[in-house]
């Protein structure tokens, strides 16, 4: 129909369209499953920008949001308790909070979630950031017996805590990556007896390859860490009471013990969505760069989407590969990603394309991260040594920068991140200060066959289909 | 009683926090931090200092109360309004 001036439209914004979006931020309902960093972090960014609906948190643990990082470090070492670790509110999120209750399935259709107390919550936007769980020791028989813990959530963290400050005989850490690592450390730190049973054939090798995994593991026993590596436990034994005293390992060994950390990665929190129609399964949720969720058939989705540890989404800088990123950052960034982009127009969408970055310290060291490790097939010590334990490694993968690791070195992260991000050649071209001249050549990086076992990096590059375990990198459990 | 967490991506090991309020904030070896998840209300002053002298703006910190959100959970109602 031909425009007349006889006709005057109500004049709204220019590309508005039908003012539905105006609408959701004054008056609708937006429900976040995941009461964790990213959950809480995505609802201040709602709130932040204008959100002026109903918010509802789901989370299926009782407390409010708190922050897991120390739970393995400062609370281990008993600086600081478990249940003092609550994250910081950054604003007020006026939520509907529904703790201590799981969700326990999904109807896209009818647009609710069901919790498993039998309620039903309907929601407008749903934003999906239930996160991993420790994988559990696979033999529940022996899981059960006292003195076996995981560590993930604030309970665990307390349990193993008080235990550890009872002063155990010795403390058997199965899976030697960064969790696993920093349990030792802090065991050392107080003097604990600690023995870490690692499948591969160094600690952190399948993070950051065998480079550096030796010097993890000239860490690890300088530190007096009794270092097993290339052995699996095969079975946990216990005493007529019910409590662990013994590990028998793959090479015949028993380990006496009386606390075993089952540190063997995670597995994601997908579980309540199966059947769903929602593209989720054991890699996490697939979604776009703007964290909406695709369903089963590869369609996206409009209103769901899902940030932080539970996402899985591509990224360019890396192949458009799914990235899951098991890291604090990430669930920051994501969470942001995915709250602005739930009340934005098509054309205000941002993409997801933070570089993964992570932390972690052990045995005095501080290791950070930024990029893809695993994805690397070499690797050069572009500044200090590995002898000194004081360096920056970079790994290349086909001829350009891929990622960079840095042993107390973090300051310069942020330039190898760059490098990263304008996939700068490798091996770099230019001096660095702090070199030594036996480092600036490339040597292979030592990344495990990932058919062999060991444990899993916290980067994970994954395939397409949600369940399709035939993927290009295989974490191991 | 504050919350404190501290993006550690962001932190350099400055450890102007450490000199600043050295109750919350420790190094731990040449560059890793320790701090303390929950400070006193007392401190509160001195945590802002460390945070406003954080060179990477590292130190995050309550800006609001978080005591509405324990409330609302125990007094958690069927669905959303």
């Amino acid at each position: 129909m031909p425009w007349t001036p006889s006709t005057p439209r109500p004049r709204r914004c220019p590309v508005r369209g039908d003012g539905a979006l105006e609408q959701l931020k004054r008056e609708g309902r937006i429900v976040v499953v995941g009461a964790s960093l990213a959950g809480l972090r995505a609802a201040e960014t709602l709130r932040a920008k204008g959100f002026e609906g109903s918010l509802t948190m789901i989370g299926d643990e009782p407390g409010e949001p708190y922050d897991r990082p120390p739970l393995s470090k400062q609370v281990l070492l008993g600086k600081a308790r478990a249940d003092r670790t609550a994250l910081p509110r950054l604003r007020s999120v006026d939520a509907t909070w529904r703790l201590g209750v799981p969700a326990a399935g999904l109807d896209m259709a009818a647009r609710r979630v069901r919790l498993a107390d039998g309620d039903e919550v309907p929601y407008d936007r749903l934003l999906i950031a239930t996160g991993v769980r420790a994988r559990p020791w696979p033999r529940e028989e022996e899981a059960e017996l006292d003195g076996v813990f995981v560590l993930r959530t604030r309970d665990h963290g307390a349990a193993l805590a008080r235990r550890l400050a009872d002063g155990p005989k010795r403390v058997l850490v199965i899976g030697g990556g960064f969790a696993g690592s920093e349990v030792a450390s802090a065991c050392r730190e107080r003097g604990i007896p600690v023995t870490v049973a690692e499948r591969g054939a160094s600690p952190l090798v399948g993070a950051l390859g065998g480079v550096i995994g030796a010097v993890s593991a000239g860490l690890h026993r300088e530190h007096g860490v009794d270092l097993r590596c290339g052995v699996m436990v095969t079975a946990l034994e216990g005493d007529a009471s019910g409590r662990v005293r013994a590990a028998h390992l793959s090479d015949g060994s028993t380990v006496e013990t009386d606390v075993v950390v089952v540190s063997l990665g995670a597995l994601r929190n997908t579980e309540w969505l199966a059947g769903s129609g929602l593209g989720a399964g054991p890699r996490g949720i697939a979604c776009d760069a703007g964290c909406r969720a695709f369903d089963i058939r590869g369609i996206v989705t409009d209103d769901i989407y899902a940030a932080g540890d539970v996402a899985r989404c591509p990224h360019p800088l890396f192949g458009y590969q799914f990235l899951s990123l098991e890291h604090w950052g990430n669930a920051v960034a994501q969470a942001g990603i995915a709250a602005h982009n739930m009340i934005s127009e098509s054309t205000d969408r941002l993409p997801h394309m933070e570089v993964p970055a992570f932390w972690s310290s052990q045995f005095g060291v501080n290791i950070k991260s930024v990029g893809v490790p695993s994805m690397g097939t070499e690797i050069l010590i572009a500044q200090g040594s590995l002898e000194s334990r004081r360096f920056v490694g970079v790994y290349g993968y086909q001829g350009r920068v891929i990622g960079a690791v840095s042993f107390d070195h973090g300051r310069w992260l942020p330039f190898y991140q760059e490098l990263i991000e304008s996939t700068a050649p490798f091996p770099p071209s230019f001096p660095t200060v702090d070199r030594h001249p036996d480092g600036q050549r490339p040597m292979d990086a030592d990344f495990p066959d990932p058919s062999v076992p060991s444990h899993g990096p916290t980067v994970t590059l994954s395939g397409y289909s949600p369940a399709d375990r035939r993927i290009t990198f295989i974490p191991a459990h | 009683m504050v919350r404190i967490a501290v993006d550690l991506n962001r932190c350099q090991g400055y450890a102007q926090c450490a000199f600043l309020a050295p109750e919350i904030f420790t190094m731990h070896g040449d560059e890793a931090l320790l701090y303390d998840p929950e400070a006193d209300e007392a401190q509160r002053a001195k945590l802002a200092q460390a945070a406003a002298a954080c060179p990477v703006q590292a130190i995050l910190v309550d800006a609001v109360d978080a005591v509405d959100a324990v409330d609302a959970s125990a007094e958690a109602v069927s669905g959303a309004r």
